[in-house]
C-alpha cells in the first residue's frame, strides 16, 4: 500500500527538492528503507549505525511521535503521512 | 567585536560558519557557536566588561556578532539578590537568587530573544517566530514590535490568559494551537521548511538564540565579584538554559576572568513534567519524552531537546535534579514571597521548591554558596495563585470594624 514520508528541509536535496515522497510501505521501517531505495543516502541521516531512529530525529505519524507509539515497527494505513522532524528546538527554559 | 568564529554539532563536530544554520547536515545534531577564546583572552577584561552597558551587551564580545546595533529592550544586568531570609529557613548560609523578573517582558526570555533577534536581523531574515510556553511568545512579540518586524508567535492555545494578553498586546500574529507544547513545537519545526525567511528565534535561531542563556552565568560570577558560586539551581525545561549557564561559567574560566569553583549544576523540574529528572534518578542518559501536567506551563516541555546535555552537566559537577508537586510549587511561590518579597511565576515556585528538597536530602551543602535562578515574574501566572491570594477580610469603611477585624486576625496565628 502506498503511504507519504514528508520531509524536512535539510533532506529535501536527497528526494530532488520536494517536500514528500510516495512510497510502498506497511509501517514506519519499511517506508524509510523505500525512501531509502528510490534515492538512496535517507536512511543513514535518519537512522544510526545500530538502525534506530537517530537521538535528534522524530517521527510522527498521524502527528504522534512515534516513540509513544511501537517506534520504527508502528503499523502505516493506507494513504498515511510519515512527518521526519528535526528534533531541535526550544521552550523555556 | 565578538569572537564568535563558526558553528560546531555537538553531537558529530562539524563545523560550519555562523550563518543561517540551526541543524547539522551529516547527523541532525544541535549546532552551537564556538569563539576564538585564544585570541579573546587578553582582550576581554574585567575592565572592558565593566565598562560596558548594564544589560547582556556589556558582554558582547562572547555572544553572536549582533551586526550594527543589537535588537535591544534593556534585557539582563538583573539584580543578584542576596535571599538572607529565605536562606534562614531553609539552613542555607549564603543564599542568592538571580531575579529575572526584572527583565523588560518580565522574564529571562529577553536575554536570548535579544542574542537571536539581532543575529536575525544580520542574517537577513524579515519576521520573528518562536514556538513558545508563553514567555518566549512575549519577548519575541515585544522584540519584533520595537523594530518594526512582524512576527508570528506559536502557543499551546489553553495557556495562562495573562500570558497570551502580554503577548497579543504587541500586535503580532499569535497562533494557539489545540495540543501541548511538544505539539506546537513539532508544528513550528515543520513550518521552518515552508518560510524560510522566518526566524523562529527556537528552531532554525536556536544556535544562536541559546547563546543568550550564558549572560546569567557571565553576570552571577560579575556579581559576586568575579567569583564564581559553588552551586546553582536552574529550572529545566529544554534543558538549553542550564547547559548554557555551564558553559558561560566555562567560558569565564577559560578566560581568566573568575576565580572560584567549577559550579555544581542543580535541575528543577515539576513532577507533572520531569522527564529530565527521572532520567537522572534511573542512572540513564536517555531522556524518555512524557506528557506534561502541571501548573508549572512554562516549564511543560515532554521532550526537551538539550535533556542529554543536561544530564552530562549535572553528573560533571556531582548534582542532583529535584522534583517537585503543583502543591508544593504554589506553596514556594508563597514562601519566596512572604520571605523575599520577590513574587515570581510558577517556575520560580519550581525552582525554590527544587531548593529545599535538594537541601533536605542532602544533596545541597548549606555551607557553600548556593544561587537559584528566578526566571519569570509572578504576574505571567497570576491564574495559578488567584484562589489562593485573596483578601484577609471584607469589611465595611468602618473604624470598628476594621479594629474588630485587625483584633480577631491578631488572635490567629501568622505563619511564614
Amino acid at each position: 500500500m502506498s503511504v507519504i514520508v514528508r520531509l524536512p528541509s535539510q533532506l529535501r536535496n536527497l528526494v530532488g527538492g520536494d517536500a514528500e515522497v510516495q512510497v510502498e510501505a506497511t509501517d514506519v521501517r519499511t517506508a524509510i528503507w523505500a525512501v531509502e531505495e528510490k534515492f538512496p543516502g535517507l536512511a543513514t541521516r535518519v537512522l544510526d549505525d545500530a538502525g534506530q531512529i537517530r537521538r535528534f530525529v522524530n517521527v510522527f505519524v498521524a502527528d504522534e511521535d512515534v516513540r509513544f507509539l511501537d517506534g520504527l515497527d508502528t503499523a502505516l494505513s493506507p494513504g498515511q503521512t510519515v512527518s521526519l522532524v528535526p528534533a531541535v528546538a526550544g521552550g523555556c527554559c | 567585536m565578538s569572537f564568535a568564529i563558526g558553528l560546531k554539532c555537538r553531537e558529530c563536530g562539524e563545523t560550519y560558519a555562523t550563518e543561517a544554520r540551526f541543524v547539522c547536515d551529516t547527523c541532525f545534531g544541535p549546532l552551537e557557536v564556538e569563539y576564538d577564546l585564544v585570541a579573546a583572552k587578553g582582550h576581554v577584561t574585567r575592565e572592558s566588561i565593566a565598562a560596558g552597558p548594564a544589560s547582556i551587551w556589556r558582554y558582547h564580545d562572547l555572544l553572536p556578532d549582533p551586526g550594527t546595533t543589537p535588537v535591544d529592550l534593556g534585557a539582563g544586568w538583573t539584580p543578584l539578590h542576596r535571599a538572607d531570609r529565605l536562606g534562614a529557613l531553609l539552613g542555607i548560609k549564603d543564599l542568592y537568587l538571580k531575579d529575572d523578573t526584572r527583565n523588560p517582558t518580565g522574564s529571562f526570555k529577553d536575554r536570548v530573544v535579544s542574542v537571536a533577534l539581532s543575529s536575525a536581523r544580520r542574517l537577513g531574515f524579515t519576521t520573528a517566530a518562536c514556538a513558545s510556553t508563553g514567555n518566549l511568545a512575549t519577548s519575541v512579540a515585544a522584540h519584533a514590535a520595537a523594530i518594526g518586524w512582524p512576527s508570528v508567535t506559536v502557543i499551546p492555545s489553553d495557556l495562562e490568559s495573562s500570558k497570551v494578553a502580554m503577548t497579543a498586546i504587541f500586535g503580532g500574529i499569535v497562533l494557539g494551537v489545540e495540543g501541548s507544547y511538544d505539539d506546537v513545537n513539532r508544528l513550528c519545526a515543520e513550518l521552518v521548511s515552508e518560510h524560510p525567511d522566518w526566524a523562529f528565534v527556537n528552531v532554525n535561531l536556536r544556535a544562536y538564540y541559546a547563546e543568550g542563556s550564558k549572560t546569567l552565568a557571565f553576570e552571577i560570577a560579575e556579581q559576586l565579584g568575579w567569583r564564581t558560586p559553588d552551586q546553582v539551581v536552574v529550572p529545566v525545561a529544554s534543558g538549553s538554559q542550564l547547559t548554557k549557564i555551564a558553559k558561560g561559567f566555562r567560558e569565564f574560566e577559560e578566560l581568566g576572568l573568575t576565580e572560584g569553583p567549577t559550579p555544581r549544576l542543580f535541575g528543577a523540574q515539576a513532577s507533572g513534567c520531569s522527564p529530565v529528572a527521572t532520567a537522572f534518578r534511573d542512572g540513564t542518559n536517555v531522556v524518555r519524552p512524557v506528557r506534561p501536567n502541571t501548573i508549572a506551563r512554562s516549564l511543560a516541555i515532554g521532550n526537551p531537546a538539550d535533556g542529554p546535555y543536561v544530564l552530562d552537566e549535572v553528573h560533571r559537577g556531582g548534582g542532583d535534579i529535584g522534583s517537585v508537586s503543583d502543591e508544593e510549587i504554589l506553596e514556594c511561590i508563597g514562601l519566596l514571597a512572604r520571605t523575599e518579597g520577590i513574587f515570581a511565576e510558577t517556575a520560580g515556585g519550581v525552582t525554590i521548591a527544587s531548593l529545599r528538597q535538594l537541601v533536605q536530602r542532602g544533596s545541597i551543602d548549606v555551607n557553600r554558596p548556593v544561587v537559584a535562578i528566578i526566571s519569570g515574574h509572578g504576574l505571567k501566572t497570576l491564574d495559578a495563585v488567584v484562589d489562593t491570594a485573596r483578601v484577609t477580610a471584607t469589611i465595611s469603611p468602618s473604624l470598628a470594624d476594621a479594629e474588630a477585624v485587625l483584633a480577631s486576625l491578631s488572635n490567629q496565628e501568622v505563619s511564614l
